[in-house]
């Protein structure tokens, strides 16, 4: 697999172990290397690399960047709760944690270009320098002029500098503005099934066969291919059952080159794992200590296994109510909650764009006197309108079964949704023997 | 984190904290105010009530920490688990996943305060001194989340070296990320081995201590911007290898409320594990037993209060914290309404205090209504002696005390038998709960209910084993009651349990015949239940076996201790000066509707104000009324939208009606400027109070806010 790569002015052997180090990113790689050009020469002035999750941008990326001592220094955006953070990291990376002290204490974008010219005057670049910004889609929520800056930053400081945007959203959601300069575009695509198979057999277990590892992740893939590709995932899956995978070679009861056999006895696991450990419902400890119990049963429950929520009378009623007021349409509560409404059918009621179910559109928001007055006709007691009702109402907020909407106005008649299932919904009412189906519009 | 005390104790444990100096200086303050009520023995009533309180407060935290201990210990156990799991084995890199424990709560969020504070104090005592606990209200943003975070453990680190201080202030100055914390915590493990002896001891067991933790308590899970925590996730997940981050999430509903929250980017950083918490039924439950169902505790609660501060929690809060509380108010309020209060405390004291009854308080205990029927009941010439002599009221003061007492004495262990017997009964005719079962004994007669009726109807259809468990059961109860009368009952019991265990094989087959048909009955209605009795009825009448002889003796003589032992508390003379009965005031200061009263201090002025002028018949509006009200009452009549100009019209009518006869005609209906202030006045009131506010919708208009009332 050695492609030899042509870069003038790189040491060749970290060149080769480079290539041998990023399996399946050869392209990108030679491309990259292409663009930076030798180490004292101007680059481009900023590169936007983006792909799917765990196609390897950063990987690749901080590879080259450590592997051939470039100066460099890496961000990630998240990080940066504020643009000054970004500019302390990227000042002491270069120029060391001296220069960044430097900074005000708000740095503004001209205090980070004029410290960084007045530095790279004293030390200039005699190899290019690269800045990496990690998660880059987080710049957008930054100030504005950020990102437009870096982009030319090279022109800004007049240092030999390149900014390099990762980000896993195409560059078209990011452009600021017009007239903004055009980062050079590099695209990193999925991996490819065989390509994922060769990347993961890579990490094989030292004291098994790299053959027999690769089979392994033959019959990983096999069974998660189809719903997850992120190659950390994977990997993450792969370690964890492995050692089930190798129980029967551990007892003696296959040889090796048994596959078949190894595959039955690894492949209801597998699946078994696709719907608890791969969806976080079970963690991975847990997992693992199942694994080595031998407790096929399962045991463990997961985690929406525990959806059930005891709550007070009331609460169960309010929310029961909040229901009712997010799913029914607002005209209808006479017929609902009238106690001689008379007969009126649900074809005199229907409105065109109600046809369709209300379960389908999702909660609307409803005014607190709606959701009072319908509680006051479900609850089956005379009930006051204490302040512990309404506290019970913030609560529900709280703990997000209801959501609150429109926050400017609190005072004025806030508005609620109902952010529960109708599982769960009737799962409370069935409780309080409260049949809310037949208060439900959707099924009338 | 900064107001948790610390122990100075080495080995891990329960604590019990008492009430700090400041909150004692306020309560003096409490108790003077008592005493002003001349000679009511106030400062004794305040003593008593307050020693009451703090028995309280120290039961309720043993009992939660008891309740807590499993959670809490599986808890430690976990992260232990995980500080060692970090292990060197570099192929099984599962190091980016931040250790999660979902600890369930339940949703009575008061109470959570509390085992936080135990938590907090046990993982400081036997894992980590890295605690650091967020509420989400102060973490609106990331920034302010690891703000926190860096000001609770650097902040820690300060105070134990003082060297270090400018150092850390520099840090802060500059920076505030994650990236800090950890330059910080190097420099600090490097050294902390040595710092903490209570730790090292704590981990001899484990070879070599790897490394402290760093815990995260998210105390409101819930109420975190999603945002923000996916954020810190996602920031702390990159420092695993430096930082072992350790987080737990208290969370109020359900586990999948980290799946609403997180998406599965996130939620995969994490290795979550669930932890379930004591639920709060059964907290109540202990609280009840050691507060209520103690003969030990004088003071006690009405059967009308129990179900107001039931009510409360099971209808509104789930708070045993406010359960409490109202317990404590309920005190406050007997120890400072009832001046015979004085007499509510341990027996011993109780009789003293009787001994030296000032002469107002004899009256007093005269015109106690208990008092008075125990009066009647005694014969003419005691009568008198009772009517006329207050040492002879002391006397028999002291005596009734001392039934009363015994009365209690006897009541508890009863009344548990009783529960512990009919809790085998489908659908719980007495009651799931023993307190359900309290209230019914104090409240009536217990015997002449049908519920007992068919309590009893069902008892006379146990099973021989399930019987004889029963029986045994109440026989340990007994054990711990120390009355002769309760231990002549316990001789009872064991007979009884020795004779029915002598007819061992004898009637097998026809008392195991019974138990099935209630197990069978425990899941269909009552009502065939009764029809399958009333069939056993008439075939027992056939064949009476050993067995069956036996059983209704043992019934019988149940019956015979309820009606004994579990009669109604207010018949006991002499028991208002234990049991505080004010359930309406109770309900109305718990349970307060803030909307009602100010609706009535506005159209009925004279209900707080007590001032005759203002008494006026329904449906009037008097020009006597304080501006605010006349406002509100005339709000009243109109529309969403109010025109302020007629609203000002209608208000300088009413005020000049009662300057009606001495008014020129042509100035009546004419307004001046000091009118027309108050009225501006009085509208931005209620503008205030939430009634009305300014629209944009018209010019010179006001949109109303409330429907109904008057
Ligand atoms: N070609 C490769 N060879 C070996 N390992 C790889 C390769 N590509 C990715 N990986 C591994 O996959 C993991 C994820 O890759 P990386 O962090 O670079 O993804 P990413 O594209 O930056 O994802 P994200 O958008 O989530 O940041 C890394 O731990 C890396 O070791
Ligand atoms: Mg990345």
């Amino acid at each position: 697999m050695s492609v030899t790569l042509q870069c003038p002015g790189y040491p060749e052997d970290t060149l080769r172990s480079l290539a041998d180090r990023l399996p399946c990113r050869e392209t990108q790689l030679t491309s990259l290397l292409s663009l930076m050009g030798q180490p004292d020469q101007y680059s481009y002035p900023s590169v936007f690399i983006y792909g799917h999750r765990a196609t390897g941008k950063s990987h690749v990326v901080l590879t080259i960047m450590k592997d051939l001592e470039l100066p460099h220094a890496s961000v990630d955006c998240v990080e940066c709760v504020s643009g000054g953070l970004l500019f302390h990291q990227v000042l002491s990376a270069f120029f060391g944690p001296d220069a960044a002290a430097l900074l005000p204490r708000c740095p503004s974008l001209s205090d980070f270009v004029r410290l960084y010219k007045q530095m790279s005057s004293s030390t200039p670049a005699t190899q290019t320098r690269y800045i990496i910004l990690d998660r880059a889609e987080r710049m957008r929520d930054m100030d504005f002029s950020l990102l437009p800056a870096l982009l030319r930053l090279q022109e800004l400081v007049n240092d030999n500098v390149t900014v390099i945007l990762l980000s896993e959203i195409v560059w078209e959601k990011f452009r600021p503005n017009t007239g903004c300069f055009e980062p050079l575009l590099f695209h990193f695509p999925d991996y490819s099934k065989a390509e994922l198979v060769q990347i993961l057999s890579w990490d094989h277990h030292p004291s098994y066969t790299p053959e027999l590892y690769a089979s392994y992740i033959n019959i990983l893939l096999g069974v998660f291919f189809s719903v997850c590709r992120d190659l950390r995932e994977l990997r993450h899956l792969a370690v964890l059952n492995f050692s089930k995978f190798c129980e029967p070679l551990e007892k003696g009861e296959a040889k090796e080159s048994d596959i078949h056999k190894l595959w039955k006895n690894i492949e209801p696991h597998l699946h078994r794992a696709m719907q608890t450990v791969y969806l976080r419902e079970v963690s991975s400890m847990q997992w693992e200590q199942q694994q080595m119990d031998e407790k096929e049963a399962t045991t463990l429950r997961g985690l929406s296994a525990h959806a059930h929520i005891e709550l007070p009378y009331y609460s169960k009623f309010l929310l029961i109510a909040a229901y009712l007021a997010s799913f029914n349409p607002a005209r209808t509560d006479r017929r609902f909650f009238l106690k001689n409404h008379g007969k009126i059918r649900k074809t005199n009621f229907l409105k065109k764009h109600e046809k369709t179910s209300n379960h389908l559109l999702g909660p609307k928001p409803f005014p607190l006197d709606r959701l009072l007055a319908i509680f006051y006709s479900v609850v089956d007691s005379r009930v006051a309108p204490t302040a512990s009702v309404f506290s019970q109402i913030s609560s529900l907020v709280t703990l997000q079964l209801l959501s609150q909407v429109g926050h400017d106005d609190q005072l004025d008649s806030p508005k609620y949704k109902c952010a529960v299932s109708l599982d769960f919904i009737l799962a409370i009412s069935r409780t309080v023997s409260f049949d809310v189906v037949r208060y439900l519009y959707d099924f009338l | 984190m900064s107001e948790t005390p610390v122990t100075s104790s080495v080995s891990k444990g329960c604590f019990v904290f008492k009430s700090t100096s400041k909150k004692r200086k306020r309560h003096v303050g409490v108790g003077g105010y008592l005493v002003d009520g001349s000679d009511d023995n106030g400062s004794d009533r305040f003593r008593i009530c307050q020693k009451l309180w703090e028995t309280v407060q120290m039961n309720t935290e043993v009992i939660q920490d008891q309740l807590n201990k499993h959670v809490l210990d599986s808890l430690v156990e976990f992260i232990k688990k995980h500080d060692l799991g970090n292990s060197p084995d570099v192929w099984r890199q599962r190091s980016s996943e931040i250790p999660t424990a979902a600890l369930m709560l339940g949703v009575n969020v008061p109470d959570h305060a509390m085992t936080f504070r135990s938590l907090c104090n046990l993982l400081q005592d036997s894992v980590t001194p890295f605690v650091v606990s967020v509420h989400a209200k102060e973490c609106a943003a990331v920034k302010l989340l690891i703000h926190k975070l860096l000001e609770q453990l650097m902040g820690k680190g300060v105070s134990v070296d003082e060297e270090q201080e400018d150092e850390t202030a520099l840090l802060q100055r500059t920076q505030c990320t994650i990236s800090a914390l950890c330059q910080w915590y190097k420099t600090v493990t490097k050294k902390c081995p040595q710092v903490s002896p209570q730790r090292k001891a704590n981990l001899k067991n484990n070879d070599l201590p790897r490394s402290l933790p760093v815990v995260v308590i998210f105390k409101d899970f819930e109420a975190f911007n999603s945002q923000v925590l996916q954020d810190f996730i996602l920031i702390c997940s990159r420092y695993t290898q430096e930082l072992p981050f350790i987080f737990i999430f208290g969370i109020a509903t359900s586990p999948s409320a980290i799946q609403h929250r997180l998406p599965h980017s996130v939620s995969s950083l994490l290795c979550i594990e669930v932890f379930q918490s004591l639920s709060c039924t059964q907290h109540l439950a202990s609280v009840f037993d050691k507060l209520i169902l103690n003969s030990q505790f004088p003071f006690k609660l009405s059967s009308r209060v129990i179900q107001v501060l039931v009510g409360i929690f099971l209808y509104h809060d789930f708070s045993v914290q406010n359960f409490v509380k109202g317990l404590q108010f309920s005190m406050l309020e007997h120890f400072n309404g009832q001046p015979l209060s004085v007499l509510c405390c341990q027996k011993k004291e109780a009789l003293l205090f009787a001994k030296t009854l000032s002469q107002k308080n004899v009256e007093r205990i005269r015109h106690l209504p208990s008092f008075m029927r125990y009066v009647e009941t005694q014969e003419p010439q005691e009568q008198v002696q009772l009517l006329t002599s207050d040492e002879h009221v002391k006397d028999t003061c002291q005596k009734l005390l001392k039934n009363l007492h015994k009365y209690h004495k006897n009541y508890y262990p009863i009344l548990q038998c009783l529960h512990s017997l009919t809790s085998l009964l489908p659908k719980f005719p007495l009651g799931k709960h023993i307190r359900e079962l309290h209230v019914s004994c104090i409240e009536k007669n217990l015997w002449e209910t049908e519920e007992y009726d068919s309590a009893m109807q069902l008892l006379r259809i146990l099973a021989k084993d399930e019987l004889v468990a029963a029986l045994e059961k109440c026989a340990e109860i007994l054990k711990s009651a120390k009355t002769k009368r309760m231990q002549n009952v316990l001789q009872q019991v064991e007979d009884f349990i020795g004779r029915l265990e002598a007819l061992e094989g004898v009637t097998s087959e026809e008392s195991t015949g019974d138990g099935v048909i209630l197990e069978k009955n425990r899941r269909t209605d009552l009502f065939q239940l009764q029809k399958t009795l009333l069939e056993k009825e008439s075939r027992r009448t056939k064949r009476v076996n050993p067995y069956e002889v036996l059983r209704s003796q043992v019934i019988e003589f149940i019956d015979s201790l309820v009606r004994e032992y579990l009669t109604p508390a207010e018949l006991q003379p002499l028991s208002e000066v234990c049991y505080y009965s004010s359930s309406a005031v109770l309900r109305q200061r718990l349970n307060v509707s803030p909307r009602t009263s100010i609706q009535t201090a506005l159209s009925h002025p004279f209900h707080y104000l007590q001032n005759e002028s203002l008494k006026t018949n329904a449906g009037t509006i008097s020009s006597a009324a304080p501006d605010l009200c006349i406002v509100y009452k005339l709000h009243l009549e109109c529309g969403r939208l109010i025109n302020l100009y007629d609203w000002l019209e209608a208000f300088v009518t009413v005020m000049s009606a009662a300057e009606d006869q001495d008014a020129d005609s042509e100035e009546k209906g004419k307004f001046d400027s000091l009118k027309h202030a108050r009225f501006i006045q009085a509208v931005s009131e209620l503008e205030f109070l939430g009634f009305v506010k300014s629209t944009k919708q018209k010019t010179d208009h006001v949109a109303r806010l409330t429907w109904g009332g008057c």
